[in-house]
């Protein structure tokens, strides 16, 4: 199973949305493939009827109550934005189907 | 200079505050100088806050006057570059968050403020918090200060060198994977992961939001507690913090281990663990046993499954931890984008390092339509396994004792090409983070080579009290002299 | 060859809690953009979502208003796919295990009950706005809705054609209403529907290739436009073309719809739990905490009102269409007056008015025991309908008693006989020549004398008296 591709490495960049030039590409098919491998030691672990440890504490039921707590200012929610006009955080125009 | 303030823990310097010998502001001073002298050399600071330090000093004062101080009231620390804070900047030392400025502060830096301490910066990590050796950091290479060829350990490896460097009395660390107790035994500093759920994340930037936990780097297990005292606590804003009284962890500092058992997992002690740590760690068994301590053998079946299994978690979660840098609300965008996957593509693939892409690869192929059964779930399965592994041997001690690391601190580039032997570099930290367990490094000699080795308590969920009360009597009867990095 | 459509509906819904599903920022709509945003619901490194314990149980309360089965133990998950509006570029949903399932709505279409099943509803987050009429080449990001409370609300495809579809967002949104839960503005987005459509020749199990429409701004909007797409469908395959599966917009103008750009690649979404929230465990005592908050619901109230009333099933239905209509009925009810009357006023005369003032129901300014107490005053005669009629409006603006307002402008209706006897007499003195016809048997000059003496008296007569005396007194004077 850990047989990792170029096409493996193009799709699973694509979901991250990260563009990787051909040389790491070509490194992280190795480099991937190789700590994959590793992981595939799993395989031979049997965990039938084995409750998977989904959260870190056995804690259910957390929460808030429905209370209105004062918003952060304008100028403090843009304050790191990289483009805006004061209103709005701005981005390159959408199209629909992005 | 009669006495050198900045080589005082904490507990020392409230002493001294009290008492009049000194004052916040002239210590805080004196770190300042210590950092701007030494600082060149170790490179843990990433940002100096010169004047805030000072301020807070100043306020410390005048609470040490009023009598209103606490233990920490007027102490200089560092915190981890990932802590967010109004002050400064929060980078986790990745160039895709160049001059971030948190809107707001984390919970424990909240505390600590609360507690009249002194930041005096922001230090040094590996990327995002990924990396055992601080190498990955987008800004500097920190160095160890016992041998700066070597790597400090990571990812927290600027708290570490500005700890064991005396460039600050405390610092605070996230610990993932051992990225508190890694680095504290690198360096030979006390550094402690408490009980996942123990310390509010809220203000800790996520690399792995189930197995994240704060802790402190100090210069001895009394501070470590003290430090524990300030930040520990409920926290409604991070659901995932434990709504449990806190004790007051000095009250472990008894130095009595009489009628405790210490589990030895043999898992731990394999022909693998050779030379030097093996022998510093058998020494500190037997200090313990001199002091009524029980060793007991124990076994955690599943350690072999440990790397493998941490790496699955760990990437999958930061994989959508780290999806939120994509220069829209904040970070650095890259120039001239044409369209959102332009914006997002260039973004990424400019901010980040390879370590943290290599991750984000690792993290989105596991959890991918097809895999996520295979790795992530399995993982998730195994991950129980683990957690039973301590459960059962709990039955049978009190505390786990093991090294933190298998070998001391390695030269810089040593590893770095090989993403394999880094990550198999965690051996004996990881396991505890899996099973949300609180856990420290206690210095426990140099080797040969004249680098730290590291002694690890591991305690039941908690039970912070038993591992402090075992590492603070092994503390006070280790019986050597501690000694200084090198350093000017 | 006969072709049959099946559609399912997604619905999501903005459940109105103070604040945001997992931050204490204002779901107010009306903010300007980016003012109800924190560091939580702008994704901002370092924080973490805390659950509204509010948005669960409206999640809940509507589970069991659509029949659902309520999950024991559910959690959240991260859905991972990236979007300028969504702040983390995960949204945090429920994947494999929603807070409820396996639920139903009956709908009426054409007078027959048909059952609609839903598959699913789970809570999730709502996503920020995008505007792009900023001009200037960029889209703008406004945070404000980032984090409202969202309830995906999932049918089973059992709807057949676009009426089923539009009864079926009705019935939900009645049932929203009746809980309280959410506004349903289309306009301001609280709720928005997309259909999932098909089409298949009668008799074929296997369901075809289908079309999403999304983006439609109203119920009668999606009817119209599901309506046309099983007529492309019908007519791409009776030309023995294929359907493409895509997404399609509704054009309200050109009343089509249109291909969106086709998605370039399969979604996968990477599901996986929450880390940063605890497992939901709704235990049989909270369920019954819920169930028992419910109100009654309408397909029950519009049955109590059949039967309890006396309505016929159209009255009943419009006087359960919403929850504040029906109550207003009941309280009217409550105060004594004759539910057939309650209801003709409510539905006719009180309806009519509250439109002309652009007013609800519920802001309705005359209250239920006045309206009750005018009933009464015709009921027992005090005053005619027609009075009742006039003086509604004054009744609606000025708040005064029915009682009080027609002594003030004494419309209190003659009964007195003797008095009446005296205008019919003068009444037939004026008009001999209606009189004279009235007696010579054509009955229906009656009905002008009747009209002289309402006249006369200001229609204050009592009409079924002044009938009785004219013809009396008309009888009588023959001899």
């Amino acid at each position: 199973m850990a047989q990792i591709t170029l096409d493996d490495v193009d799709y699973v960049a694509g979901l991250a949305q990260l563009t990787l030039d051909e040389a790491t590409k070509e490194r992280l098919v190795g480099e991937l493939g190789s700590i994959l491998a590793y992981m595939d030691k799993l395989n031979a672990l049997d965990t039938t009827g084995v409750e998977p440890m989904m959260h870190a504490l056995d804690m259910t039921n957390v929460y808030r109550e429905d209370e209105v707590i004062e918003s952060l200012d304008r100028e403090a929610a843009l304050m790191n934005a990289p483009k805006t006009d004061g209103a709005y955080f701005l981005v390159p125009r959408i199209l629909e189907g992005d | 200079m009669d006495r050198e303030w900045f080589r005082m823990t904490a507990h020392e310097l409230a002493d001294a505050f009290r008492n009049g010998d000194t004052t916040a502001e002239a210590v805080a001073e004196e770190h300042l100088a210590r950092i701007e002298k030494i600082d060149p050399q170790v490179q843990a600071y990433v940002d100096v806050w010169q004047e805030s330090a000072l301020d807070a000093a100043r306020d410390a004062d005048a609470r040490i006057r009023a009598g209103t101080a606490t233990p920490l009231t007027g102490v200089p620390m560092s915190l981890k570059d990932l802590l967010c804070s109004t002050e400064g900047t929060t980078t986790c030392c990745s160039h895709i968050l160049d001059g971030y400025r948190s809107p707001y502060d984390a919970t424990v830096v909240e505390r600590l403020r609360e507690a009249g301490a002194v930041v005096l910066g922001k230090v040094n990590m590996d990327e995002f918090a990924m990396g055992s050796s601080t190498e990955n950091s987008a800004r500097q290479t920190t160095r160890n200060p016992w041998n700066l060829k070597c790597v400090p350990g990571g990812s927290s490896g600027g708290s570490a060198a500005s700890v064991a460097a005396d460039e600050a009395v405390y610092s605070l660390g996230s610990d993932t994977g051992g990225s508190i107790r890694q680095p504290a035994s690198c360096c030979g500093c006390v550094g402690m992961k408490p009980t996942y759920g123990r310390v509010s994340r809220y203000g800790l930037v996520a690399f792995a939001s189930s197995l994240d936990q704060i802790g402190p780097f100090t210069k001895d297990v009394r501070d470590c507690a003290l430090v524990l005292n300030a930040i520990c606590g409920h926290d409604k804003r991070d659901t995932t913090s434990a709504n449990l009284a806190v004790p007051d962890f000095t009250q472990a500092l008894t130095g009595d281990v009489s009628g405790l058992r210490i589990g030895l997992p043999k898992e731990y002690y394999t022909d693998a663990l050779g030379g030097d740590v093996r022998d510093r760690v058998e020494t500190a068994i037997d200090i313990l046993k001199d002091r009524g301590a029980t060793p007991v053998e124990v076994s955690l079946p599943h350690t072999e499954y440990a790397v493998a299994v941490y790496y699955i978690i760990c990437t999958a979660e930061a994989s959508a931890n780290l999806a939120r840098f994509d220069g829209v609300r904040y970070g650095q965008r890259a120039a001239n984008v044409k369209d959102v996957r332009e914006l997002y593509h260039q973004t990424k693939s400019a901010g980040f390092g390879l370590e943290v892409q290599r991750r984000i690869m690792l993290g989105t192929y596991v959890l991918s339509s097809g895999y996520y059964d295979a790795y992530y779930l399995k993982a998730q399965k195994a991950r129980s396994l683990i957690a039973q592994d301590f459960t059962k041997a709990f039955e049978h001690c009190d505390v786990i004792v093991t090294p933190t690391t298998p070998t001391p601190a390695f030269r810089i580039g040593e590893k770095i090409d090989d993403p394999l032997q880094m990550y198999l570099s965690d051996l004996f930290t990881i396991s505890t983070n899996l099973a949300a367990l609180p856990a420290i490094s206690v210095p426990c000699g140099l080797t040969t080579e004249q680098l730290p080795a590291g002694l690890q308590v591991i305690g039941r969920p908690f039970d912070e009290t038993a591992v402090l009360r075992t590492a603070y009597a092994y503390e006070q009867h280790r019986g050597f002299d501690w000694g200084r990095p090198p350093l000017g | 060859m006969n072709y049959e459509a099946v559609i399912g509906m997604e619905v999501h819904v903005e459940l109105n809690t103070r604040s945001k599903v997992f931050c204490g920022c204002s779901t107010n709509f009306h903010a300007p953009p980016n003012t109800n945003v924190c560091p939580v619901c702008l994704g901002m490194p370092g924080t973490l979502p805390v659950l509204n314990r509010q948005a669960v149980e409206f999640s809940v309360a509507v589970g069991l208003a659509l029949d659902c089965s309520i999950s024991r133990w559910s959690k959240m998950d991260r859905k991972n796919y990236f979007y300028p509006d969504l702040a983390k570029n995960y949204q945090i949903s429920q994947y494999d295990l929603p807070l409820s399932f396996d639920g139903a709505i009956n709908i009426i279409v054409g007078g027959e009950t048909k059952r609609i099943g839903i598959t699913r509803a789970h809570l999730e987050e709502d996503t920020a706005r995008n505007t792009h009429t900023l001009g200037g080449g960029d889209s703008g990001v406004d945070f404000n809705r980032s984090g409202v409370p969202l309830l995906e609300i999932v049918s089973e495809p059992d709807i057949r054609s676009g009426a089923e579809a539009y009864a079926y967002l009705t019935a939900l949104k009645q049932i929203l209403q009746y809980l309280g839960v959410s506004d349903c503005n289309m306009e301001e987005g609280s709720l928005r529907a997309e259909a999932n459509i098909s089409i298949r020749p009668v008799g074929q199990e296997a369901f075809g290739v289908k079309t999403e429409v999304k983006n439609v701004a109203s119920f009668s909007g999606t009817q119209k436009a599901i309506e046309y797409e099983i007529a492309r469908q019908r007519q791409i395959l009776e030309n023995g073309g294929a359907i493409t599966q895509e997404t399609r917009g509704w054009d309200a103008d050109r009343g089509i719809t249109v291909s969106q750009r086709s998605k370039e690649s399969a979604h996968d979404y990477r599901y996986f739990p929450e880390p940063d929230l605890a497992p939901i465990v709704v235990d049989t005592a909270w369920e019954e905490q819920i169930r028992a908050g419910l109100p009654e619901l309408p397909q029950v109230r519009r049955a109590r009102f059949e039967e309890a009333f006396g309505l016929s099933p159209y009255d009943a239905g419009v006087l359960t269409a919403s929850r504040e209509m029906a109550d207003y009925f009941e309280a009217v009810v409550e105060a004594k007056a004759p539910p057939k009357q309650a209801a003709n006023w409510i539905m006719g005369d009180v309806q009519a008015l509250l439109t002309y003032r652009e007013l609800d129901i519920a802001d309705c300014p005359l209250a239920p025991v006045e309206l009750a107490a005018m009933i009464g005053l015709i009921e027992n005669g005090t005053i005619s309908g027609k009075i009742a009629k006039d003086i509604l409006p004054e009744l609606m603006d000025t708040g005064k008693s029915a009682q009080d307002l027609i002594e003030e402008k004494g419309l209190v209706q003659i009964s007195d006989a003797d008095e009446l006897v005296t205008v019919a007499r003068e009444v037939i003195a004026a008009n001999p020549g209606p009189a004279a016809d009235y007696r010579a048997g054509k009955a229906k000059a009656l009905g002008f004398l009747v009209g002289q003496l309402m006249k006369a008296t200001k229609g204050k007569a009592n009409p079924k008296l002044a009938n009785e005396i004219l013809a009396r007194e008309l009888g009588s004077s023959e001899d």
